[in-house]
């Protein structure tokens, strides 16, 4: 194949898909070098312009280390992963990511943590505030700017880590089950604020979480994970994010392809469960 | 909180003014006097054993006669003589000492390499007790001031270098990937994350420091000196003038606590971002 004709149908690929913004290819991540039991084992994904991948697995499948290695936090054994072409050689503000236990700095007021990743790209104060206010404002908490960490509940301090992600307005926003730790109801609210956010400023997201309802209820496309190896077994497109945020949510959670296609990821997950205890004994 | 209590106290007073003051004053009184009632208890039993003649006066002075002769030395202006030089001598050595164990402190938290090569022996001689290495500083510096402020530096160092070496390590990990993330250099690292996050520690490592600075003062004014509290000490103590040891340790006594509040003020300003247990009112 000539270069032209190579060329050309690179162009035809990204005509039919939107660009490819991360790529992650044959990743494998042993933590010991003797061991022979990777955590992840050829792991190939990736992330569109746009998209919300929702990233579903039993605990200890290795789903926050696949996140941390796209944040470029830990450097995967074997393989790559790659932003726009290039590869991920460490963490860098295009790749915000946010955490289970929001790690608020709590020495600084709920503003101050907003803009503390602005402050290293040398944005001037006065924009700094007004981008830190701004974002503060989107989350709800803007008549909390002025307070200390330790003065919001756990739903205000998980927005103040999502406005301090957002705020320096990332390609890639990597959350590592932001709302596991939150009660039901404002667990609830988050994952509205989050679907409101995601189709406001049209960033791209991988989402980690252990709830089916959450992932369907929010993405795109569901990737669901294995343990023992970690590997990616299967791949559901969903749309019920657009249905949700329309008039009658509750429908939707009880429509026929909802609770079918919770069914079949249930089953999935659960059948994961069953050959992994079944293959310790 | 306090001021809430105050303003309800206030409203209370303007709206029956004598009830309100009064329990106010009783509040405060009951409180202060708490703290009292043993010192006060000890001093005036020791007055009484001491004037009945039941003691010998060099073995133990009765507390009128030691606030005489602290009367005394501070009208003769001998006293605030010797506490300068004292005071002098023990904040220099403090802030040799802890501004060292600081910058080493974070030094060996930050790299691992720096704490495998500097914390053992670190650790190995801060176990040395000062009055060993006392006779060899004496011989390497001779009696000048540097023998002097250098063992009170050397006793500086090792709380503000153990407490910011564990402050931190201390340190939620998260904030350093969060860190990270948004691409802060090692410079602001350190000043925006890992010295706002350990200050509880090195301000704990900073109280420390000035108790062992105070005490490397006496130790080292009473190997050899000419003046300072330590040397009042030991002057006293070859002429059997008991009562003005007392006034040494009493002096010790008060400027120790006095420094200590002031850190601990300290402490109050800049940690109030703390959300921590303080305690029942029991």
């Amino acid at each position: 194949m000539s270069i032209a004709e190579k060329k050309a149908a690179e162009e035809k690929a990204t005509k039919d898909n939107p660009e490819v913004i991360i790529s992650v290819e044959n990743v494998s991540l042993a933590y010991s070098a003797g061991n022979s039991s990777n955590v992840l084992e050829d792991i190939g994904l990736k992330l569109h312009q746009g998209e919300f991948v929702c990233l579903l697995g039993p605990s200890g499948c290795g789903k926050s280390t696949l996140l941390k290695i796209i944040a470029g936090l830990i450097p995967p054994t074997k393989g790559n992963a790659a932003m726009d072409g290039e590869v991920i050689k460490g963490p860098d503000w295009h790749r915000g990511v946010v955490f289970q236990q929001p790690p608020l700095y709590s020495w600084l007021s709920t503003r101050e943590n907003v803009r503390f990743g602005l402050k290293m790209r040398k944005i001037p104060k006065q924009e700094g505030l007004k981008l830190a206010d701004e974002y503060l404002h989107k989350v709800g908490l803007l008549e909390y700017a002025a307070h200390k960490p330790y003065e919001l509940s756990g739903g205000m301090k998980q927005r103040v880590a999502i406005a301090r992600a957002l705020v320096n307005s990332p390609r890639v926003l990597l959350m590592d089950e932001p709302f596991g730790a939150l009660d039901a109801l404002t667990r609830e609210e988050m994952v509205m604020l989050l679907r409101n956010i995601w189709r406001e400023t049209g960033c791209t997201i991988l989402f980690i979480t252990h709830d089916v309802d959450e992932a369907l209820s929010l993405g795109t496309r569901v990737l669901v994970m294995s343990r023992n190896p970690g590997q990616i077994i299967r791949e559901f497109k969903t749309s019920f994010t657009w249905e949700f945020s329309g008039e009658n949510p509750s429908r939707t959670r009880y429509s026929q392809n909802f609770v079918e296609m919770r069914e079949k990821i249930l089953d999935l997950i659960h059948k994961q469960k069953l050959y992994s205890t079944s293959s310790l004994e | 909180m306090q001021n809430v209590r105050l303003k309800e106290y206030a409203a209370a007073s303007s709206a029956t003014p004598r009830k309100g003051l009064f329990s106010l004053r009783k509040g405060k009184w009951k409180s202060s006097a708490k703290g009292i009632i043993l010192p006060v208890l000890t001093l005036v039993v020791w007055e009484i054993v001491g004037t009945a003649g039941q003691i010998s006066p060099t073995v133990l002075p009765t507390p009128h006669v030691i606030a005489q002769e602290f009367y005394h030395l501070a009208r003769s202006g001998e006293l605030f003589f010797h506490l300068r030089v004292s005071l002098w001598r023990s904040f220099l050595g403090f802030l040799l000492g802890s501004s060292v164990g600081l910058a080493i402190g974070l030094w060996s938290g930050f790299s691992r390499l720096a704490e495998k090569q500097l914390d053992p022996s670190i650790q190995m001689l801060r176990t040395v007790p000062h009055l060993a290495i006392t006779p060899l500083f004496i011989l390497w510096f001779g009696f000048g001031e540097w023998s002097k402020i250098l063992l009170i530096a050397l006793g500086a160092f090792f709380p503000v270098y153990v407490n910011t070496f564990l402050g931190i390590r201390s340190v939620d990990s998260q904030l350093f990937e969060v860190a990270k993330v948004l691409e802060y250099n090692r410079r602001s690292q350190i000043t925006k994350l890992i010295l706002p996050a350990s200050l509880p520690n090195i301000l704990l490592g900073i109280r420390l420091s000035l108790g062992a600075a105070w005490l490397g003062l006496v130790v080292a004014e009473m190997m050899g000196s000419s003046e300072g509290v330590g040397f009042l000490i030991m002057d006293a103590r070859y002429f059997s003038i008991t009562s003005l040891v007392f006034v040494g340790i009493l002096i010790f006594a008060i400027v120790g606590k006095l420094t200590d509040s002031l850190v601990k003020l300290l402490e109050k300003r800049l940690l109030r971002w703390r959300d921590s247990y303080l305690g029942e009112h029991l």
